[in-house]
């Protein structure tokens, strides 16, 4: 029987074995209040940061190769050093945490929001910013209320504001909530959302956020995880960091894994010292599949990722062996389906969710995801017609064209196209809308033309 | 050839880079588009517009690129040209692309093509044709919305035809500056609309429709009246205000049906405001006059002969006549009515103003700005008067464009603030009779005295334009004059721009149809012939024929009954005359006492030639003919000219080659030439200095009556669309004010003073200055010229709270 280790807290955090850098505070039930952080040592990261100079703080950022958490993995030292010389520039926090199968940030937002704030913090310092803006999630009520009233408390006490800790150094961190659209992850739509505009995004070039972004100045935007290991990195030092994880990923990452296993919640997991197999099957983790099923598919890396199958079950949990693979570890959701899902209706669902939060603006994805869902709805409606599989993938190649992604098939001799793909649209939730539709036809091809014949024959085709 | 030898080629051609494998230049920064479109290569686009910036929206403009990291499929109007890029328009991969993106547009268009008004003239149309897969494989069911609704009460929109493309909405919000319409809902679902029970009520929608790619946002009064290929248009400009603006008149069926802004670069950038956009309307109105009429014995009208009407006005005109009107004519006939008032009926009182606007002397003596060198990056524009969107609004759009992107700097001087006040580097709120005196102080106070916002006027290299109009019929005129010469003792290197409200008022300096005594020469060795005329001001003509001193007064396209800021004297001199003229379309408060009417040509039915307030010549061109019996203004001048009894054959030859202007020194094809229009430079001469009376101080409010801009206009009442957009009647006072006096809101007030007391509604708005009480001049409701005396040089009036409701 599975050993239930939820804290009864925290709403779908595994408390497993192991180290433990962004959640170590989480047993403490009032770790939200600035009295528990700060017993546990908090706000001395930066205070220690503010005692050596702001370059030596990103270069031990920098050496700590700490990874981007939102979905990209793009190191966050090195886009720190992509702001030119251009003041003022703006943090943001990209907090608009939506990705289907994706609910990390919000516990860290919930239960640690000072060490996030300490994060915003040193950021600040290391790169002489003067204003944070803290973009959250609209739907996230809990995690709205523990951080204005952490902010508030912060600044109550000195730490954020005019001379921090005597310094001449002063920053401010506003909070901003959003209204409810998964296009606002993507960082030039929060941006926009943020100035108070419509959530779509901008195209890069021109309107690289290190270059051009909130207000037209230089802004770096990080994904609140990110943010939540630098007080970590500060305090222990880069070399400590690196002791965990790869060398290529080092430190942890908070996975969410949701579907079909027992033990279903986020984990704090280190980099690269894992395979899929452990931790759907180990006991430290999910302890299997349910009804002790098979995996028939997961998804490796939030909606937008291409699948994956039984073959790629001992990957090793790292955003580099997994991109080799064909597929990406993304913001850490990972969903996994057993055998008795179908692998269509699993297709639409996914398909549904991005035609849906389309913003409206590239017509590949307003249109392109809207007619891919009703193919793949008619096909399950039994109204399928055998020409609609090629044109699912044309209608895809419309968006994302080219080689579309899609993970290794070795048994196929298939080997991994690179991702993220090409794309007609201006950010990739459009193309994001193709993964699942190219993983599913590729494997599942006779489920869809199952569906088409029998919905032909009962759909009344003349006998 | 070396290294260093390519580079210098380089830095003296532009921006090297292949298209489709030619080795081209681009400009430095210039877009891949316009660069394409240069070099004769055309990519369909949806989005792209350029007066607006570019979104990247319908991904129609995607090219192949390389820019040395392979080739990838970029839209091309969002990508600057850069060195040694390398742009295939006609690859595989482009074609995919473009047949893609036409197969997802059309999948839930209706395709309704045969009853749109855009069919046949829709860039969806033309590029699916052009670029497009051919057939579709959309099978499913299209997305739904309600046909077409109404956004404005002249605009309605189809958002099943809408491709998205964000033109209209970026029109909306960053070139009108009003964002009424925005996208809303999602994915396949986003759509065009307004905000709940906030209509499109711009001044400026027409031109959404314009710029709509498809056939989503109809005109109500073009909707189903023409098909595009049974359009003819004539270029023309527009005439109901002075900007002067560039367009094409279209017509169907001998019938003006649409009129598109033109794209000048120098003037109207292709924006219209709604006025000069669908005012055509007045043309095929049910009420217009289409013969001759005279009045008979009981005051009704009845027609007559053209001859019998020429012949009652060339007799009428032989006795002791004067003229009021004629801004709003052809500069032919402007010169021809005053070649004929002045040489065949020596009739020496005539005014093509009707005292409400800035007089021609001012004008003449100041050196003129065109809207170029007043827009200039860098430099200054100082606004006394009015509100520019109110009077020229398709010039207030590139004013608020260069102060919204901080290249020039805006002062205003105004009772009421404009509408860019916000932009404004300041905004200077006075008082009738403190004009002069404010504008004084922010020219003359010393560094220290002076808040910094105005250092940009004094004591500065950047070029300075004064955009001025007449700010309030019930003062004085002097005030804005000494103001303005105030600006031109301190800065004499200042350029003046007029905002006249009536179209071709500077033409009608020209031709000598205002009073004053002017020498006209110009630039490029165009000459126009030396003129010295004396007119007389209205106010002085109406003064004489309400003291009897007047037989024949002849109204040329004027209504000094609606206009005229003393409306008691304007009644007194048209009862006391004994025959009343007018040249007229309609029949308003005026020419309802005229004893003989002559119909005249309107707009679209005229050829000539307009000179808009920076002194630019352009055509007016004859699109339809003119319904029944009307005659244009040059015949009617002609066909008197034969009639008149001291027949001077000057005027006589110079009248039948039917060309304006006498005698030929003018090239007018040099002129037609210019597709921006050639400009006539007045020249200026020394003015005689004004010192407006200093103002007597009393209790109460200012009187302050400004222009809204749709009215209570004879042209605008009788255009079917146009006519419910005139407001009710209500005055503004500043809250400050209207705590001072106890007044609340929703209840009507008492205004009076010793002419006139009223009853009427009011609304707190902080824009109007402290002290003054603002009133719409001629709209529904009341007329605030009930309170003005005329020889008084402000008005003030009491308020009181009235009785609650």
């Amino acid at each position: 029987m599975p050993t239930n280790n939820y804290l009864p807290h925290l709403d779908g955090y595994v408390d497993n074995e192991g180290p433990k850098i962004v959640t170590s505070r989480f047993n403490d039930p009032n770790n939200y209040k600035i009295s528990n952080y700060k017993a546990s040592g908090g706000y001395q990261a930066l205070e220690s940061a503010l005692d050596i100079s702001p370059d030596a703080v990103a270069a031990e950022i920098k050496d700590a190769i700490l990874l981007g958490r939102g979905g990209a993995g793009f190191p966050a030292g090195l886009k720190w050093g992509f702001l030119p010389d251009v003041y003022p520039r703006y943090l943001v926090v990209n907090g608009d945490e939506s990705e289907p199968g994706t609910y990390k940030d919000r516990l860290l937002m919930e239960h640690d929001p000072h060490q996030l704030i300490e994060g915003c913090l040193i950021t600040c310092y290391a790169l002489g910013i003067e204003t944070c803006f803290l973009y959250v999630r609209g739907e996230m009520a809990l995690a709205q209320e523990r951080l204005a009233q952490a902010l508030n408390d912060a600044y109550a006490q000195g730490y954020i504001g005019k001379n921090i800790y005597g310094t001449d150094v002063g920053i401010d961190i506003v909070l901003h909530w959003g209204a409810g659209a998964y296009i606002v992850g993507e960082e030039t739509a929060l941006i926009e959302s943020l100035e108070g505009n419509r959530g779509m995004p901008r195209l890069k070039p021109p309107f690289f956020p290190a270059v051009k972004g909130v207000y037209m100045k230089p802004t770096i935007v990080n994904n609140v995880e990110t943010l939540s290991n630098v007080p970590w990195i500060v305090t222990n030092g880069a070399d400590k960091y690196k002791e965990f994880g790869s060398e290529a990923s080092p430190g942890s990452r908070m996975l969410a894994i949701s579907g079909h296993v027992n033990r279903p919640g986020v984990y704090e997991v280190e980099q690269g010292e894992v395979t899929f197999r452990e931790l759907f099957y180990g006991d430290n983790y999910c302890q299997g599949i349910r009804n002790d099923g098979d995996v028939k598919m997961f998804i490796p890396g939030g909606g937008s990722a291409p699948w994956f199958f039984e073959e790629q079950l001992d990957l090793p949990l790292e955003a580099k062996a997994v991109g080799a693979a064909g597929s990406m570890l993304g913001s850490g959701a990972i969903v996994v389906m057993d055998q008795t899902t179908d692998a269509v209706k699993a297709c639409l669902r996914v398909v549904r969710f991005f035609a849906r939060e389309s913003c409206g603006k590239c017509t590949p994805c307003r249109e392109g995801t809207s007619w891919e869902e009703k193919i793949l709805q008619r096909i399950l409606d039994g109204a399928g017609r055998p020409e609609d599989l090629d044109l699912l993938l044309d209608v895809g190649s419309q968006i994302s064209p080219g080689d579309y992604p899609k993970a290794a098939w070795e048994a196929e001799g298939l080997e991994a196209v690179p991702f993220p793909p090409k794309q007609t649209t201006i950010c990739p939730l459009g193309p994001s809308s193709v993964a699942p539709i190219t993983s599913a036809l590729r494997r599942f091809r006779p489920e869809f033309e199952a569906k088409i014949a029998a919905g032909r024959t009962t759909v009344g085709a003349s006998s | 050839m070396t290294a260093t030898e390519s580079s210098a080629v380089k830095a003296t051609t532009g921006v090297p880079f292949t298209l489709n494998g030619q080795e081209l230049h681009a400009e430095e920064g210039e877009l891949l588009i316009e660069a394409c479109d240069k070099n004769g290569v055309h990519i369909p686009r949806f989005c792209y517009h350029k007066r607006m910036e570019s979104v990247g929206m319908c991904r129609m403009c995607i090219v192949e690129v390389d820019t040395g990291r392979g080739p990838a499929l970029q839209p091309s109007c969002m990508l600057t040209v850069t060195p040694e890029m390398k742009v295939e328009t006609e690859s595989e991969a482009t074609k995919d692309a473009q047949d893609g993106v036409l197969e997802l547009l059309l999948a839930n268009h209706p395709l309704d093509c045969p009853v749109c008004d855009k069919g046949g003239e829709c860039p969806l149309q033309d590029n699916a044709f052009a670029y497009g897969p051919g057939e579709s494989r959309f099978v499913e069911e299209k997305r739904h919305f309600e046909k077409p609704i109404p956004i404005s009460d002249l605009v309605k929109l189809d958002r099943e035809r809408c491709i998205l493309c964000d033109r209209c909405t970026r029109f909306a919000s960053d070139v009108a500056g009003d964002s009424l319409i925005h996208f809303i809902d999602r994915g396949s679902s986003t759509q065009v609309n307004t905000f709940p029970d906030h209509p499109f009520a711009s001044y400026y929608s027409g031109n959404t429709v314009q710029i709509c790619p498809v056939g989503a946002l109809t005109a109500a009064p073009y909707r189903f009246k023409a098909r595009p290929w049974d359009l003819t248009g004539s270029p023309s400009t527009a005439t109901v205000d002075s900007s002067g603006s560039r367009v094409l008149v279209q017509s169907s069926q001998d019938k003006v049906v649409r009129i598109q802004g033109v794209d000048s670069d120098a003037v109207n950038w292709g924006w219209l405001s709604d006025k000069e956009r669908f005012i055509y309307e007045a043309n095929v109105s049910e009420d217009r006059i289409l013969q001759p009429m005279r009045r008979a014995v009981d005051g009704s009208l009845e027609p007559m002969r053209w001859n019998d009407a020429l012949k009652q006005t060339s007799e009428a005109l032989g006795k002791k006549a004067a003229a009021i009107g004629g801004a709003r004519l052809t500069l032919e006939a402007q010169h021809v009515w005053q070649k004929v008032l002045a040489d065949e009926f020596s009739v020496v009182s005539y005014d093509a103003s009707l005292g409400d606007d800035v007089s021609a002397d001012v004008v003449d003596s100041l050196p003129k700005a065109t809207y170029d060198w007043a827009f200039n990056a860098g430099s200054v524009v100082v606004v006394v008067g009015q509100d520019l969107k109110e009077i020229l609004p398709s010039i207030y759009l590139r004013l608020r464009g260069v102060v919204k992107d901080g290249s020039v700097e805006l002062v205003e001087f105004n009772y009421k603030s404009g509408s860019l006040a916000k932009l404004a580097r300041k905004s200077v709120q006075s008082r009738p009779g403190e004009l002069a005196k404010d504008v004084k102080q922010a020219f003359t106070a010393t560094p220290g005295e002076r808040s910094s916002d105005l250092n940009c006027l004094v004591d500065t290299d950047k070029p300075l334009t004064v955009i001025f109009s007449r700010p309030n019929v019930a003062e004085s005129a002097d005030y804005l004059t000494e103001a303005l010469q105030v600006i031109q003792s301190v800065r004499p290197d200042a350029h003046f721009l007029p905002a006249f409200r009536r179209g071709n008022t500077v033409g009608a300096q020209l031709a000598g149809l205002t009073p004053g005594v002017r020498e006209v020469a110009t630039e490029d060795e165009i000459i126009v012939e030396q003129v010295a005329v004396v007119g007389r001001p209205t106010a002085e003509i109406l003064q004489e024929a309400a003291n009897g001193e007047v037989e024949t007064l002849l109204l040329l396209g004027a209504d000094p009954i609606s206009d005229f800021p003393d409306k008691a004297l304007a009644e007194a001199a048209l009862d006391a005359v004994n025959t009343v003229i007018a040249v007229d379309c309609f029949e308003n408060p005026s020419v309802a006492s005229a004893n003989v009417i002559l119909p005249v040509a309107m707009y679209g039915e005229v050829n000539g030639h307009f000179v808009n307030s920076e002194g630019r010549l352009s055509p007016l061109g004859a699109r339809v003919t003119a319904p029944g019996l009307v005659r244009s203004d040059l015949e009617i001048a002609a066909s008197l000219a034969k009639t008149a009894p001291q027949s001077n054959s000057d005027a006589q030859s110079s009248l039948e080659t039917s060309h304006m202007l006498g005698s030929e020194p003018i090239a007018w094809d040099l002129l037609e030439l210019s597709s921006e229009g050639a400009r006539i430079k007045t020249p200026t001469k020394p003015i005689q200095r004004v010192k407006a009376d200093v103002p007597t101080v009393a209790d109460g409010l200012r009187l302050v009556i400004g222009n809204k801009l749709w009215d209570q206009g004879t042209i605008v009442e009788n255009s079917r669309t146009l006519a419910g957009l005139c407001e009710t009647f209500k005055v503004r006072i500043n809250p400050a004010d209207a705590d001072r006096f106890g007044l609340t809101a929703g209840a009507e007030i008492v205004v009076k003073n010793a002419k006139a007391t009223a009853s009427v509604p009011f609304i707190t708005d902080s824009s109007v200055a402290e002290g003054v009480l603002w009133a719409p001049a001629n709209v529904r409701g009341f007329d605030p010229r009930s309170f003005v005396t005329f020889s008084e040089s402000v008005c003030y009036v009491e308020v009181s709270a009235g009785e609650q409701k």
